[in-house]
């Protein structure tokens, strides 16, 4: 290959890079931006890309007038019990299909994984007639039963194929040693397994995080609504409060952005996994 | 991974315990996730099936079996087949978007270059965000007042005059495929990233050696052997786009005049708006077997190029 040749074709592959980064990040810095911006400069018809004078009065909107911080709160408790559970009785079938004797492991799996693949709004219906007859309407138990369901068959498939790669002669020591199932499972995989407990419980605590279908038909008051049905209900009786909204965004999306960052190369790993298995 | 010998088929464990609680085991520790998915996915599916066949709603009290009158009123509804035709379309364009982008991405991300590391992070951001925030953020992006597309659009000298995005009924489902395929082709990328960097090196330069030039590499070596993963990544993405949900409602909520209506949100507005959840469910089931149908159609392909790439 020529020398202008190589120039030519890593300056493209360079711009092309550029055009990815301002595809992925353009729209939210510019909804950043928005957060700190008085609606007064929101309405010109030349729009500021840095906020002169910034201000924080849209965080003190969502805060103090829209009690943002309620729906973060039930947001948190869902989110984090779902990954509790997801990750517990996740880790107790991927263990079980992995490392026991299971007849038709894989078709078990595939059934689990088929299953996460019903459209959701084929059972909004009657999942709901059913939660009211159990009084778990506007409920936490009610959207973490919910999630649950949703959540464990990735937790289930991720963690199977991560315990699937670790020696089997860590059983054979284990078994020597007198240990059983559950001893083998709490105290040696589970402990080994760390970093993709923790990148699999990022995973399902997102999935439950931005869930909205169900947290819309579910929850009907601010004590028990999720943070996506808050941002959705966000809208003044004569115009959109673009700032406050773009506000709630930064304080939902960041915090996720921050992990995520942190997790990346795991995370990219596990949902891989499935897709590109020889 | 199916040719290791498994714990269980060997000596069994410790001596003393019986052969039934060890055999019990396994299937103790499977039991919770097959109640959750049994309780919360499995049997509203079946339930959803017998309440198709019922004129159950919440207004009228009543809940009688009908037979098929649901459906054959659902065959009969130019509302069902308006939605219908929009969730074909939106399912079909956004997610060969998705992959023609996603592939260009992924070739691009596989060169090397410094500051790479970057990009395929921030690439997670549309991913991570919650889709209610997607919308809402496309709906200031496009807004037709004060939107930041229009005034782009207006200074590069594209447009005159400001465009109304998602209020009028010939642009709003443009706005929303726009918006989908942003959220979820740099995720798309970053699975067909990892499909090619499974193409092995040697093949690529023993191509190479035969005198095939990039294209021809690309053609004859890297896209056969990234089919499988190109059409796994597609179906999945078919699938979700089919029951897209979250975007419409809170973007445009279906409208400018059922515009953008789509099976998802018609479906629950049938539900929760006139609580019809006789006629809801025969929908929904419509929905579900349709589904169903993608993923036998997508399955039997992926399953023909795996055998003849044997």
């Amino acid at each position: 290959m020529t020398g202008s040749r190589s120039t030519l074709r890593s300056l493209l592959v360079y711009a092309g890079g550029l055009l990815i980064f301002a595809w992925s990040a353009g729209p939210f810095l510019w909804q950043f931006s928005t957060s700190f911006q008085y609606d007064a400069a929101l309405t010109q018809p030349t729009p500021t890309f840095l906020p002169s004078p910034p201000t924080l009065e849209h965080y003190a909107n969502i805060f103090v007038a829209k009690s943002f911080h309620r729906y973060l709160w039930n947001s948190l408790v869902v989110a984090g019990l779902t990954t509790f559970v997801c990750l517990a009785i996740g880790a107790m079938a991927a263990f079980a299909l992995s490392r026991l004797e299971v007849k038709g492991r894989f078709g078990i799996l595939g059934l689990i994984l088929s299953v996460s693949m019903f459209p959701q709004i084929a059972i909004v219906g009657p999942l709901y007639l059913i939660a009211s007859d159990w009084g778990l309407l506007d409920t936490y138990r009610g959207l973490v039963i919910t999630y649950v369901a949703l959540g464990v068959p990735l937790v289930t498939w991720v963690l199977f194929g991560y315990f699937d790669t670790l020696p089997r002669e860590i059983d054979e020591a284990a078994w020597i040693d007198g240990c059983g199932p559950i001893g083998l499972l709490v105290r040696i995989i589970l402990p080994m397994s760390l970093p993709s407990l923790v990148t699999t419980g990022l995973l399902a605590f997102i999935a439950a995080w931005n869930e909205f279908m169900f947290a819309l038909a579910f929850t009907s008051s601010i004590s028990r609504q999720t943070v996506p049905v808050g941002i959705a209900n966000f809208t003044n009786l004569y115009y959109v409060p673009w700032g406050d909204i773009a506000a709630a965004s930064v304080v939902v999306t960041v915090p996720l952005i921050l992990l995520v960052l942190f997790f990346q190369r795991h995370i990219i790993e596990s949902l891989t996994l499935g897709a590109v298995k020889e | 991974m199916a040719a290791t010998a498994r714990l269980g088929e060997q000596a069994g464990p410790r001596k003393g315990t019986g052969r039934l609680a060890s055999r019990l085991t396994p299937w103790l520790l499977l039991l919770p996730v097959a109640v959750s998915l049994g309780a919360v996915s499995v049997y509203p599916i079946f339930e959803g099936l017998r309440l198709s066949l019922t004129n159950t709603s919440l207004v009228t009290q009543e809940h009688d079996f009908i037979g098929l009158r649901n459906y054959e009123a659902l065959i009969a509804d130019p509302l069902f087949w308006n939605a219908w035709r929009h969730t074909v379309f939106f399912t079909f364009v956004s997610t060969l978007a998705e992959t023609l982008i996603g592939l260009a991405m992924a070739l691009l991300l596989f060169e090397h270059f410094t500051g790479r590391g970057m990009i395929r992070a921030a690439m997670l951001v549309p991913w991570a965000m919650p889709t209610v925030v997607t919308s809402k953020m496309f709906g200031w992006l496009f807004d037709g007042q004060y939107g930041l597309v229009n005034y782009l659009l207006r200074s590069v000298g594209l447009i005159d005059q400001n465009v109304n995005w998602y209020g009028s009924i010939d642009n709003a489902m443009a706005t929303i495929i726009i918006a989908d395929v942003w959220k979820t082709t740099p995720f798309m990328a970053l699975l067909l990233l990892a499909g090619l960097q499974t193409v092995p090196k040697s093949l690529i330069e023993a191509a190479r050696i035969d005198g095939a030039g990039a294209w021809s590499t690309f053609w004859n070596v890297r896209l056969p052997l990234l089919m499988p993963t190109l059409l796994i990544a597609g179906m999945f993405r078919a699938l979700d786009a089919f029951r897209v949900f979250d975007l419409v409602y809170v973007l445009t909520g279906g409208g400018p005049a059922d515009s953008t209506e789509t099976l998802s949100t018609f479906s629950y507005k049938i539900l929760f708006s006139t609580l019809q959840f006789g006629y809801g469910s025969a929908l929904s089931t419509a929905m579900f077997v349709t589904e169903a149908l993608i993923a036998a159609g997508f399955g039997y392909f992926i399953m023909r190029k795996m055998r003849s790439a044997r």
